[in-house]
Formats: C-alpha cells, sequence, structure tokens
C-alpha cells in the first residue's frame, strides 16, 4: 500500500529559529573581540543561569520532579572540582568533568531517597539532601571546611586554553579567564539546549508528555515511568554539577554557602523557569533575560529587590500561569522550538 | 487449543473487603466476552488484575501460556494486553495522533517511524482522522472514548480490554462505537468488555460473564444468562 500521510515537527518559525540561533552562537563566539570584560561577565552570568534553568525546566517542566535541592548538584559539582584540582593536580578545565560526574554519583543514591517522596514531600526530601551534602562538605578541611578555600595560582596560571585566548585578544590572563568561562559557558548553554530538544523531538519527549500528563496512562501503554524519571535526574543532575563546576571556576573561589546556595541556584532558577514559562524551551530563555533586567534594575535595593521578585513571580503564576513565553505563544501560536509531530495527508487534509 | 487469557481462583482483598473472590475463567482466542455485575462488583479491580495495574493476592493468571500473576503492567502491555479506561484518560497536551504515536511505539517497542503507518490506519478505524492534530484535552466526550479505544489498539494487542467504553453516550454515538468494535472484533482482535449498556455488548460478545461482590456468579451465552433468575435478580433488580 503506498503511503498517504507524512509525520512532520518542522515549521517555518522553527526553521527561521534555527537560522538565527546559529548565527547568535556564531556572533557569541567572537563577540569578546568586540565588547569589554564587563559585558563577557554578564553573558557569562545569563549563560550559566539559562543553562540552569533549562536543566530545572527539564526535571520539573518536563519530567514533573519539582526539585528544590539542585544546588547540590552545583554545589558538588564546584568541589568536586576544586578537589580535582587541589588535590589531584588536575588542570581545572578536564576538572570540570569530574564535577559532572561526581554530581551524577551524588544523583544516585539521592534519587534512590527521593523518588519513594511524592510531590511537595519529593520537593522537601530534595532540599534535605542538599542541606546533608552541604553540612558534610563544610567538614572537609582539606578545601577549607566551613569557610571555603580559592584554586591555588599555579592552577589559575595555567588554565588549558588561557594562553591561546590572551595571544587571539591580547588580553591580560584574568581577562582571557573570564573569556574562556564564557566560551564553556556559551558551549554548554548550546550543547544544553540542543540535547533537551532533541530529547523532545525522540520517542522520549513522548513519554515524559506522557507520564507528565497521566502516570497510570502511560503505564498502560507500555511507558517505563521509573525509568523515565531516572533519566531525566540523572542527566539534570550531570549538567547542573557541570554548571556549577563552571561557575566557581570563573570565581576560582568557594565556600560551602556560597556552592549550596538556595537562593541563587535554585530558588532564581525557578524564578525564571516560572516567569518565562515551564515546560518550554522558549520560557527559560526569555526569563532569564527577564531575571537579568530586574537584577541590572534593582540591585541596588537589597531586600526590596528581593520583595520585587517574589511579588512579580506571584504575579505571574496567578494571572499567567504559563508564563511570559505561554502568553506569547498562546497568542501568536508562534514555537520557536516545534516539537509536536503533525500528521500530514490528502485525507487528513480534509478534515477541520 | 490454549486459551488467550486463563484465571484460576484469583483473589485480592483491601484490608478486609474481597474485591475477587476465588474468580476462575478462561477466554478463546478470538472470542468477544463481556462482563456484567453490580456497581461495586469488582469489575474493573478484575481488569487492573488482568492488566497488571493490581497484584493478584492469590491465584493464577496467564496470558497466551505464560504465567503473568506478578508481570508488571508494563511488560504485559508489550506482551499483547491493551485496555482502555473507564473515565478516559487521555494524554491532555498531546495531540490525538501524538497520543497513538506513544502507544504504538512504546506498546511495541519499535521506533515512531516504524508505527505512523499503523497510527493512521487506526485513526481511520476509530474515525479520529479528522482530530489526528487536535490536543486531547480538547476533545468531547464521545472523542475521548474513540481515543481510548484508539489508543489502546495502537499498542497492539492481542486481547483488548473495554473498560464501560460506551457509558454516558448518546444513542447514535453508542450505534456508532459498538460498529467500531464490531469491526476490531471481527480482524481477530479477543475482546474483554465491561459495560452497563447491555444491548451494546449483547451485540457484540459470544459469552457473558456475571460477577457479584466479587465472585463468578455464571458465565455463558447471552441469551443463557440473560434468563438466567439469579442474574436477572442480582444485575436487573427483578424479583422473579
Amino acid at each position: 500500500m503506498a503511503r498517504t500521510y507524512r509525520v512532520t515537527t518542522r515549521t517555518r518559525a522553527g526553521q527561521i529559529t534555527g537560522l538565527f540561533a546559529l548565527a547568535l552562537v556564531a556572533l557569541g563566539v567572537v563577540l569578546p573581540a568586540f565588547v569589554p570584560r564587563g559585558v563577557i561577565l554578564d553573558l557569562f552570568f545569563i549563560l550559566t543561569m539559562l543553562t540552569l534553568a533549562q536543566l530545572w525546566n527539564l526535571l520539573a517542566g518536563y519530567g514533573g520532579l519539582v526539585s528544590v535541592g539542585q544546588q547540590a548538584f552545583v554545589g558538588i559539582g564546584a568541589y568536586a572540582m576544586f578537589a580535582a584540582v587541589i588535590l589531584w593536580g588536575m588542570n581545572p578545565v578536564p576538572a570540570i568533568l569530574v564535577g559532572g560526574g561526581v554530581a551524577v554519583l551524588l544523583a544516585v543514591p539521592s534519587a534512590f531517597f527521593a523518588f519513594r517522596l511524592q510531590g511537595a514531600y519529593f520537593a522537601i526530601g530534595t532540599w534535605v539532601v542538599a542541606e546533608i551534602t552541604r553540612l558534610s562538605i563544610a567538614q572537609w578541611k582539606a578545601l577549607g571546611g566551613g569557610t571555603g578555600t580559592s584554586l591555588p595560582r599555579e592552577a589559575t596560571g595555567n588554565i588549558m586554553g588561557v594562553d591561546l585566548v590572551r595571544s587571539l585578544f591580547g588580553v591580560r590572563e584574568a581577562a582571557a579567564r573570564d573569556i574562556l568561562a564564557y566560551w564553556l559557558a556559551l558551549a554548554l548553554a548550546v550543547v544544553t539546549i540542543g540535547a533537551i530538544y532533541m530529547l523532545l523531538r525522540n520517542r522520549l519527549g513522548l513519554a515524559l508528555a506522557a507520564v507528565r500528563d497521566n502516570t497510570e496512562a502511560a503505564r498502560s501503554v507500555g511507558v517505563d515511568a521509573g525509568r523515565l524519571k531516572w533519566v531525566v535526574y540523572l542527566l539534570t543532575a550531570l549538567g547542573t554539577g557541570l554548571t556549577g563546576a563552571l561557575i566557581h571556576l570563573q570565581t576560582a573561589r568557594i565556600s560551602p554557602d556560597a556552592a549550596f546556595s538556595v537562593t541563587n541556584w535554585t530558588a532564581y532558577v525557578i524564578f525564571i523557569v516560572v516567569i518565562g514559562g515551564i515546560g518550554t524551551i522558549e520560557g527559560p530563555i526569555l526569563g532569564v533575560l527577564v531575571f537579568f533586567a530586574l537584577q541590572t534594575l534593582l540591585a541596588d535595593y537589597g531586600t526590596w529587590y528581593l520583595l520585587a521578585l517574589g511579588l512579580i513571580g506571584i504575579a505571574v503564576m496567578l494571572f499567567a500561569p504559563r508564563g511570559l513565553w505561554g502568553l506569547i505563544s498562546a497568542r501568536t501560536g508562534i514555537h520557536l522550538f516545534p516539537v509536536q509531530r503533525r500528521l500530514l495527508g490528502q485525507d487528513q487534509l480534509k478534515g477541520d | 487449543m490454549t486459551p488467550i487469557l486463563s484465571l484460576a481462583d484469583v483473589s485480592k482483598s483491601y484490608g478486609a473487603l474481597k474485591v475477587t473472590d476465588g474468580v476462575s475463567f478462561e477466554v478463546p482466542r478470538g472470542q468477544a466476552l463481556g462482563i456484567i455485575g453490580p456497581n461495586g462488583a469488582g469489575k474493573s479491580t478484575l481488569f487492573n488484575l488482568i492488566t497488571g495495574n493490581v497484584m493478584a493476592d492469590q491465584g493464577r493468571i496467564s496470558f497466551l501460556g505464560q504465567d503473568v500473576t506478578r508481570m508488571a503492567a508494563m511488560r504485559r502491555v508489550k506482551m499483547g494486553v491493551g485496555r482502555s479506561f473507564q473515565i478516559p484518560q487521555p494524554f491532555e497536551t498531546l495531540t490525538v495522533f501524538e497520543n497513538l504515536l506513544t502507544a504504538a511505539s512504546f506498546g511495541r517497542d519499535l521506533p515512531e517511524a516504524a508505527v505512523a503507518d499503523e497510527c493512521a490506519r487506526i485513526l481511520d478505524q476509530t474515525e479520529l482522522m479528522r482530530r489526528a492534530n487536535t490536543r486531547a484535552g480538547q476533545l468531547s466526550l464521545l472523542e475521548r472514548k474513540r481515543l481510548e479505544l484508539a489508543r489502546a489498539m495502537a499498542t497492539g494487542p492481542e486481547l483488548l480490554l473495554l473498560d464501560e467504553i460506551a457509558g454516558g453516550l448518546t444513542e447514535g454515538e453508542c450505534k456508532a462505537l459498538v460498529a467500531t468494535i464490531r469491526a476490531i472484533h471481527a480482524s481477530g482482535t479477543t475482546i474483554i468488555w465491561i459495560e452497563h449498556v447491555l444491548h451494546a455488548l449483547t451485540s457484540v460478545v459470544e459469552r457473558l460473564l456475571v460477577l457479584d461482590f466479587g465472585r463468578v456468579i455464571g458465565i455463558g451465552a447471552p441469551d443463557q444468562i440473560m434468563a438466567s433468575r439469579e442474574v436477572r435478580e442480582i444485575y436487573l433488580g427483578i424479583e422473579v
């Protein structure tokens, strides 16, 4: 029988986004040649927060696992990187990979514990895991205990790739380190978004949506909901650990309170995803830009800044529960990262 | 011939309440069996025991000659046990086509591309083709019921379990759905169907099983069962 139907996920908006994203990434790569160091640092912050937000969105928005303990993986990733550099003499750049690996190692037992909890209890459980990890790390005297430590001079002065950046841009060592960290953040953000998009276009994306919509029905059509949770949780831990290590490579300083900060690495990340639009790739991108703008405008107002963030978060949850991107998408029908499989064919097109 | 499904002395209790009490019956391949009984008789629990959504306390369930009593629901789907739910449970954020694609891809362990044509065929058969690209959350009740049927079919079932799929439909809607189920049965699929809409049920099934307080109180040809004094008293509330 001849095929009369075809399946597609392509849309015009998606194709335009693809081209625009390529141009944007290319621009991002050469940008350090044209902009001052302050802009590079701002972009580093935006890119790392975007990566954390995309990962939390994968976990909570697609996987239905609302964790408030992602700071555990930021912290353990960062500490593992510091340990690899200080204790084992590794170069800081490959040591970032150790950070990702150790975050996965922490994720295995923590998932074993947290997956026995549901909903709000799961959220609290993940927070408890993060606190236990912070308190345990604070006992590690070789890495500064409760006060933390810095990357030694011989390590920061010998970071893989810094000499190349210095010769390319003719900048001092500190600026070259920032450019290198920015490039790594750009690569990590692109790989994370690309991987999540590929995952959603794969049949695992369908399974994630099915489990999120109705776990019992998903099981009844053969979806292994338990395995899916593990996959999402471990992937998120890997990416979050890598990002944590990278963030602390750039600062070259670590302490348990900063590395395991629930405010910096989970509350802000949830804010970004919620105001941007949970359950979409576009949402965290929009959300991180809004968050950065608010931080730039209001950061001098101290506590008022946090109050304003809270109020904006509440207002968006009440009046636009699908976030700012949800509003835009509902009005325009545009999806920049289309994942919907549409059946096209003569008979079908006659309908509706 | 080995029956496609066989239950031997299967029981299930919730605390002190025995919802399935020593149930035994067999379903030959290709047959359509109807299950009737008053509300709370344990019909849906019996389905859940067959699909593996609930595990039996005792007894043995065999499917295709294999003991599946302790087997997880997900593995039974892949063996060929497809089901619909009494209250439709579509994947609301996915389109109708994606609902089928998910079921076909995971139920049969095949890549999406390999099952897309089969999903289109089932959409045609269940008269959902017009709504293929509509989000399941936007469907009417009849369409949701059709989607339940279509999604169960997409898993590639050897045994199809239908749980009150005609409930809540108008006479015309019910008639149209029954025609679809009859066509599915005619293609060789074994069916077990729980239903309160008796005329719909008896127009398809070859045998009826009556359940009351978790026990089988009768099994046989529909005419013979409906003529039984005990069944009429218990199920239809008619004093004879």
